[in-house]
């Protein structure tokens, strides 16, 4: 099989194949598979109220992926995502805490320049730890991830916590005029356009700069990258930095465009989504667009599942999960060789013919 | 001084008693895994789908001991999956390992919503503290009956590797898997079977936070000890005797924000809630060296090339 054809054809039939396990579950607990993904169709594209909730979704989605994208093409598994995205919205929201902001869209860049350099810091430490102390990464930065979880509920619930909030905890408000609004009057924030935008030209750095060709070149062979004098360990920190920066954009486009604040929503799990999307992509940023559509329509159409069939809120974890393991397990379709398997398959369905040697030979 | 020294130490001992037993149960269970040579990073998933399983089992059934049989069945089967994977051409064991986790975490909430409510029949505490006169020793030292067991494991899995046939396949699997197709064994076949076999112990831990402590099931179950166990191994090395005092440090470390609760000091508790992972952190920066293999650890693992 052609590689490019593979690459599209793997994880496509590994997505369909992850439907029907889904219909399959549900329906053992009594749900009608056919109603399962006729809603999830309806709750993530059916209408123009669906697509504005499942742009919404794709927005902060793309961003973490490409944490874990980035790191991933440096040869680096960092799956701790997460962190870099509570930190990020704490950082946003924090700037007014210590500065008066221009009113206008100077301060947006302000707030989403300080998620972007918090979740950069926070994931090149992971990077960091790898390369100059040998800390495998993928354990390392998650454990960030939970210290950086705790680290967001003690602000949140003590020194930043805004007064007038009891039941749920929260940072003080941002000011109405540095919130990203809807694009055009819909739902869907600008920060979908800054995740796209983000994810070509991203894209475009890996393929067509010498820096980015240098990154591939060391997550690729890091021998050659020794080989020919690239700076391994820089180079490396800049991807994980590049890729912390997003989530962490991630975390404050989240603040300033639909929580307005700080507090424990910010704590939804896309940063581990997004690990899912960036493998599905294959660590591509374009395709991450794509994919980060796809799973932001199934987790819009998790509550619909939830409010009409009854399914518990974490069927759509399930339906990652498997999705996730039929997308690894596609990996070792890639590579076999089709026409042979075919031929040995016609082989052993003709009529076995007798060896010569074993009929008995009249004397 | 007295008076706030004691209960503090007594409450850090039952702590470390209690949180400790599950960290035991997966650092034994991943260290059983990487010794035959691969990474199970799903062991979280596993404690997660086996602490759900565990309740349901002993909900349903009435009896606890039975709860612990399913999630060491239910552990297994889930770890039974990772191998399998594993052992396909080109799959790698990490980022099965993650998808795992994803899977059993999911898996857990969706078939654990209805048992959030119900209250299930809980292991039996050993009362290890009858000795002692004061009330404080005694509560802490209310042991998991499932402690005695997972000390028995460890010894007994030491002794294994070092004595037994299966033992020493495990590790040679581990060490070279040319070594072991030389021999005629199969690599594949004693990776599946030690995986498996790990899930089941890590299927042990998920029962004792269900079924002991905390004692009940709710999304927040685990806080990531599947994964710590991952850095708990590289800290003791890769041996079994060592994951019970890296288990009790930790279960220590885990237990000072609810220690200093107990005696009234409860500002800053999100902050000691994460001593275990900046602990972790910290143990795996002295431990470790750039471009070479840890102490101990089995030439096979991918985390060790």
């Amino acid at each position: 099989m052609h590689r490019s054809v593979a690459d599209t054809l793997l994880p496509i039939g590994a997505l369909i194949g992850a439907l029907l396990l889904f219909g399959l579950f549900v329906w053992l607990g009594g749900v009608s598979p056919t109603e399962t993904w006729l809603l999830l169709f309806k709750g993530a594209f059916g209408d123009w109220f669906s697509w504005q909730n499942t742009l919404t979704r794709a927005a902060p989605l793309m961003l973490t992926a490409l944490c874990v994208a980035l790191p991933a093409r440096a040869g680096l598994i960092i799956i701790g995502g997460e962190g870099a995205v509570v930190l990020g919205g704490l950082a946003a929201a924090a700037v007014p805490y210590l500065t008066p902001l221009p009113g206008n869209g100077l301060g947006t860049l302000i707030v989403c320049v300080a998620g972007f350099a918090v979740g950069a810091a926070w994931i090149a430490l992971a990077g960091a730890l790898r390369q100059y102390r040998g800390v495998n990464e993928t354990i390392s930065s998650l454990l960030l991830a939970y210290t950086a979880i705790a680290i967001f509920k003690q602000l949140v619930e003590g020194p930043m916590r805004d007064p007038a909030t009891l039941n749920k905890p929260s940072t003080r408000t941002l000011d109405e005029a540095i919130r990203i609004g809807g694009i055009l009057g819909s739902d869907v924030h600008w920060g979908f356009v800054i995740g796209v935008v983000a994810c070509i030209a991203l894209g475009l750095w890996l393929t067509l700069t010498a820096r980015g060709f240098s990154v591939r070149v060391v997550g690729g062979n890091p021998r050659t990258a020794q080989l020919v004098g690239l700076p391994a360990s820089a180079l490396i920190l800049l991807a994980c930095a590049l890729g912390g920066g997003c989530a962490g954009l991630a975390g404050a486009i989240e603040v300033a465009a639909v929580h307005t604040n700080a507090n424990a929503s910010l704590i939804a799990g896309y940063g581990y989504a997004g690990i899912l999307v960036s493998f599905i992509a294959r660590h591509n940023p374009l395709a991450i667009i794509p994919v980060a559509i796809l799973f932001g329509g199934f987790g819009a159409a998790g509550s619909l599942l939830q409010r009409r069939l009854g399914l518990p809120d974490a069927s759509v974890q399930v339906l990652q999960g498997i999705a996730f393991v039929l997308i690894l397990a596609s990996e070792a379709l890639r590579g076999v060789d089709w026409k042979a398997a075919g031929e040995r398959f016609r082989r052993s369905m003709q009529p076995r013919e007798v060896p010569l040697s074993s009929t008995v030979k009249p004397t | 001084m007295n008076d706030v020294l004691l209960p503090f130490l007594a409450a850090i001992l039952g702590g470390a008693l209690r949180v400790g037993v599950p960290f035991l149960f997966v650092s034994l269970g991943e260290c059983l895994t990487e010794k035959s040579g691969r990474i199970n990073l799903g062991l979280e998933g596993v404690l997660v789908l086996s602490a759900c399983a565990a309740f349901g089992g002993s909900y349903l059934s009435g009896s606890p001991w039975i709860g612990v049989l399913v999630a060491a069945a239910t552990g297994a089967a889930l770890a039974l999956l990772h191998g399998l994977l594993c052992s396909l051409p080109r799959v790698n064991d990490v980022a099965t390992g993650i998808a795992l986790m994803l899977l059993g975490t999911g898996l857990a909430f969706y078939l654990g919503k209805p048992l959030i409510q119900p209250q299930a029949t809980q292991l039996p505490p050993l009362a290890l503290g009858a000795w002692s006169e004061s009330p404080l020793f005694q509560s802490a030292l209310q042991v998991n009956p499932l402690l005695p067991l997972g000390l028995l494991l460890a010894v007994a899995m030491y002794w294994a590797f070092a004595r037994t046939r299966w033992g020493l396949l495990v590790r040679l699997a581990g060490d070279s898997a040319s070594a072991t197709k030389a021999l005629g064994y199969s690599v594949n076949g004693i990776r599946i079977a030690a995986t498996a076999a790990g899930g089941a112990i890590a299927g042990l831990g998920g029962a004792s936070l269900t079924l002991f402590y905390p004692g009940s099931w709710n999304e927040g179950i685990s806080s990531g000890q599947g994964l710590i166990a991952v850095a708990l191994v590289i800290f003791a090395r890769w041996s079994p005797l060592r994951c019970v005092g890296a288990a009790l440090l930790f279960g220590g470390a885990g237990a000072i924000g609810p220690a200093l609760q107990s005696i009234g000091i409860s500002s800053g508790y999100n902050l000691f809630s994460a001593v275990p992972y900046v602990l972790t952190l910290v143990i795996l920066v002295i431990s470790c060296r750039p471009g070479k293999v840890a102490q101990g650890s089995p030439g096979e693992l991918s985390s060790a090339r």
